[in-house]
């Protein structure tokens, strides 16, 4: 069985493009295109991995992470935060509420993908 | 009478060493004798009894002449002396003793003078050291004012109470500029001697700079201390606290008694930091999102080559899409912020013609080459290192000389939005593009000086431009500096700036302490505000407004001229047209002047913690108290009436009017019947009444109060 992705971003011109990727490397994909709404999905999609835009209307990707790791169903929950804050702070910040991983953008696609299956142990 | 004593006792002495012998020999003589014998005497001695007696008598009275005349030279004469030489010694040191009596005495009464002479010679001396020891303190008192005054930077001195004892004119007009309401209004009322700092800087900061000061103290490092700090006005001011300590004593650490404080408005630095910050963020934070979704597009367009080509047409799009977006902002960047982001350079904001008029003078000087302007605007601000730009210009104006042998250069200015064009103009020879890089990139010289920069180098630090245009119709041709086009700051002209010697300054306030007014606190310790008004009319009751307010202050018994409130006033109603001679106000000069809601919080600021001073002051405070529902000031501090003083000062006198007193105290005040002034004239007889209540036993607020209230004048009221 495949695993699952949900991609978290209000910007659809990166959103095809994750999209399309996570896609062609064999996952299942959902979208959410801003915070209220992935927390919507994740409840219904039940993914196994979060790629969470911290810049997003309604709820920042900090709140949507705080409010996934309040949940103690969720703990095996992998997230992922994509972002186009490259200060040191907010990276700080990010893995200190509980992301599992930081990811600037500009990025390499190819890394991500690495990055992503390695998480989910499919490395 | 001790003297007269003793003169009466000489003589019955006299007396009895003249009759007592004689009268003794007779007795021991008649004692001796037999009855027969006895008889012949007496028969011998009654008959010769009246010439023997009357001999006895003369001597005697020559005697008590003699006695007489030794007793009026040498014991009166000697006691009236020492009288003179009292005198001499309190009352009027230019007494001499008169020389007259016996020899003897007149010596000693010269020996006297000699002695006062010595002493006057001496005491001279000690007062001409007194005086020149005096006048030196306050050359240098008035050199330091005179330094503090020329301060580009805003200095403010204050006890440790934080009352001001100097400050200077740049304070005067920075405070001025920051104080709310119509700067008309405020009228630097914020800043004044002896007022409180803490009117303009929050209390806890200062107290805050002084406790670290301390600290640093104690512990020897350097004192200093550093704040910023918000107006009310929402403007930013940088402080630095340094302490000023008193005179140093033999051990242990040195008091502060009070600390200086420069001022810095740093409001549009900080502005000018934020806008270049927001540039820089908006160019990579903003840049990162687009980026990042080109790079990912990109990516999947290589990574799979063999996706459908409806597929790639929408990443293709993307890349398209976000490519304009970020030139976009870029473009949008440059445009807000291009000032921001340009040289870091410290440029100031001089008037273009300034620089012109420096480089004019120096072409003129030392080229001897003639110049003219054509079309300079005189008053275009522009932001430049006025020295590298004056250097750069008489740079190119040798060159031109040396090789082009043009015989004058014009200058011109043009504005064009936010870029001013400086042009240096010549008839004359086109000169090649070659020849003017290389004047560009050379290390500039000029009138045998060298700089260490270029001509590019100079116009990089300005941020600027500069390029070589013909006029061809005109046979001439220019070089154009282009340099961004400055904003000064609120320049506000100094008009008292005529009247003398500015007092910006009374070091006196250093053991100025108490701060409330203390109504047993001496005459000329205290703080006033003498004011007048100026009313369409004299019936408050009925109607009649305030339409001007003029105030000034005196602190440690100066008038200070500098300080002062003066204010028209727009009464809201019509001017009646019999009073406008007496106070020479008219209907146009008071439309669109602040009206009294507006001008009464400002004035109540101004006197806050003063004690009132008025001519006739019941007719004004009247004006003051009806309007108290209205803006719900009070004027609660006493107040004194000179016309009451006056009276009290002179009973006999007919008259009280402020010209009859001025006359009769023999102060000349040039115009009157302006409120401003009439306040001024009001001080100046106040602080003439001061010695003559003095002389009354009238030294205290209290005593001044409780006198003018019995004078016959205290019983109008109005």
């Amino acid at each position: 069985m495949s695993k699952k992705i949900l991609i978290v971003d209000d910007e659809p011109n990166i959103v095809i493009s994750l999209e399309f990727l996570m896609k062609k490397e064999g996952f299942e994909v959902a979208v959410a295109t801003d915070g209220d709404e992935a927390l919507a999905k994740v409840a219904e999609f039940n993914p196994d991995l979060l790629l969470l835009d911290v810049m997003m209307p309604k709820k920042s990707g900090f709140e949507v992470c705080e409010a996934l790791r309040a949940d103690p169903d969720r703990a095996g929950l992998l997230i992922v935060m994509l972002t186009a804050k490259g200060r040191d702070t907010e990276v700080a910040k990010g893995l200190a509420i509980g992301a599992d991983a930081y990811v600037t953008k500009p990025f390499s696609t190819k890394e991500l993908v690495v990055k992503v299956k390695d998480m989910l142990g499919l490395a | 009478m001790k003297a007269k004593v003793r003169f009466l006792l000489a003589i019955i002495v006299l007396g009895l060493l003249m009759t007592g012998p004689f009268v003794v020999t007779s007795l021991l003589v008649w004692a001796g004798m037999e009855e027969t014998e006895r008889n012949m005497l007496l028969e011998l001695l009654m008959s010769r009894l009246p010439i023997g007696t009357m001999m006895t008598i003369f001597g005697f009275g020559i005697g008590v002449a003699v006695l007489h005349k030794l007793f009026k030279q040498y014991v009166e004469g000697l006691l009236g002396m020492a009288e003179q030489l009292r005198l001499m010694l309190s009352a009027n040191r230019n007494f001499r003793v008169r020389l007259d009596g016996p020899p003897e005495v007149q010596q000693l009464a010269q020996a006297a003078n000699d002695l006062a002479a010595q002493r006057d010679m001496l005491m001279d001396d000690v007062d001409s050291r007194i005086a020149q020891a005096n006048a030196s303190v306050e050359e240098e008192k008035n050199r330091l004012a005179a330094l503090m005054s020329e301060l580009a930077q805003a200095v403010v001195v204050c006890n440790l109470d934080g009352r001001i004892l100097l400050y200077n004119n740049r304070a005067r007009l920075q405070f001025k500029a920051l104080s709310q309401g119509p700067t008309t209004v405020a009228g630097g009322a914020l800043i004044g001697l002896g007022r409180s700092i803490f009117s303009i800087l929050e209390k806890n900061q200062v107290e805050h700079s002084q406790e670290i000061i301390r600290q640093r103290l104690i512990s020897g490092k350097s004192a200093l201390a550093n704040f910023v700090t918000t107006t009310r006005g929402g403007q930013l001011l940088r402080v630095q606290m340094v302490p000023v300590l008193a005179a140093a004593q033999e051990e242990g650490e040195r008091q502060m008694t009070g600390y200086v404080l420069t001022v810095d408005n740093i409001t549009r630095t900080l502005e000018e930091e934020a806008r270049r910050d927001q540039a820089l963020h908006s160019l990579t934070e903003g840049s990162r999102a687009a980026l990042g979704s080109i790079r990912a597009a990109v990516a999947n367009l290589i990574d799979y080559p063999e996706m459908d080509a409806e597929l790639r047409e929408r990443f293709v799009k993307v890349v398209d899409d976000e490519a304009a977006r970020m030139s976009q902002r870029l473009d949008q960047t440059m445009h807000d912020f291009s000032d921001s982001m340009k040289t870091r350079w410290p440029l100031e904001d001089v008037l273009a013609m300034d620089i012109i008029s420096a480089a004019q003078r120096r072409i003129e000087d030392k080229l001897k080459l003639p110049t003219k302007t054509e079309e300079v605007d005189e008053s275009l601000w522009i932001k430049a290192d006025s020295f590298s730009l004056v250097f750069a210009l008489v740079f190119i104006a040798e060159r031109l000389q040396d090789h082009y042998q043009i015989r004058d250069l014009r200058f011109r200015t043009v504005c064009e939005g936010k870029l001013a064009y400086l042009d240096l103009i010549w008839v004359g020879q086109a000169i090649s593009s070659e020849t003017f890089y290389t004047w560009e990139m050379e290390t500039m010289q000029a009138l045998g000086e060298t700089s260490s920069l270029s001509l590019r180098d100079v116009i990089d630090r300005h941020g600027g431009e500069i390029w070589y245009q013909r006029e061809k119709a005109a046979h001439r041709a220019f070089f154009r500096f282009v340099l961004p086009v400055a904003i000064p700051e609120a320049e506000i002209h100094d008009e008292r700036r005529s009247t003398g010697r500015p007092e910006y300054y009374d070091f006196d306030l250093f053991k100025f302490e108490d701060k409330s007014i203390d109504l047993d606190r001496k005459l000329s310790e205290l703080t006033y505000t003498v004011f007048d008004t100026e009313t369409t009319g004299l019936e408050p009751s009925k109607g009649d407004e305030i339409i001007q307010i003029g105030a000034a202050r005196i602190v440690n018994n100066r008038l200070l001229k500098q300080e002062v409130f003066n204010q028209i006033v727009d009464p809201e109603r019509p001017l009646k047209p019999e009073s406008i001679p007496i106070h020479g106000i008219t209907e146009d000069m008071v439309r669109g002047q602040p009206n009294i809601d507006i001008v009464l919080p400002a004035f109540h600021a101004f006197c806050e913690e003063t004690v009132l001073i008025a001519h006739n002051a019941a007719f004004d405070m009247r004006f003051l108290q009806l309007k108290e529902d209205r803006t719900g000031l009070r004027f609660t501090q006493p107040v004194l009436d000179t016309l009451l003083l006056s009276a009290v000062v002179h009973p006999n006198q007919e008259s009280h009017k402020l010209d009859v007193i001025l006359e009769r105290l023999g102060i000349s005040i040039g115009t009157r019947h302006n409120a401003l002034e009439d306040a001024v004239a009001t001080g100046e007889v106040f602080l003439k009444l001061l010695p003559l209540l003095e002389e009354k036993g009238i030294v205290t607020v209290r005593q001044a109060l409780e006198a003018a209230e019995k004078t016959y004048f205290a019983r109008i009221k109005y």
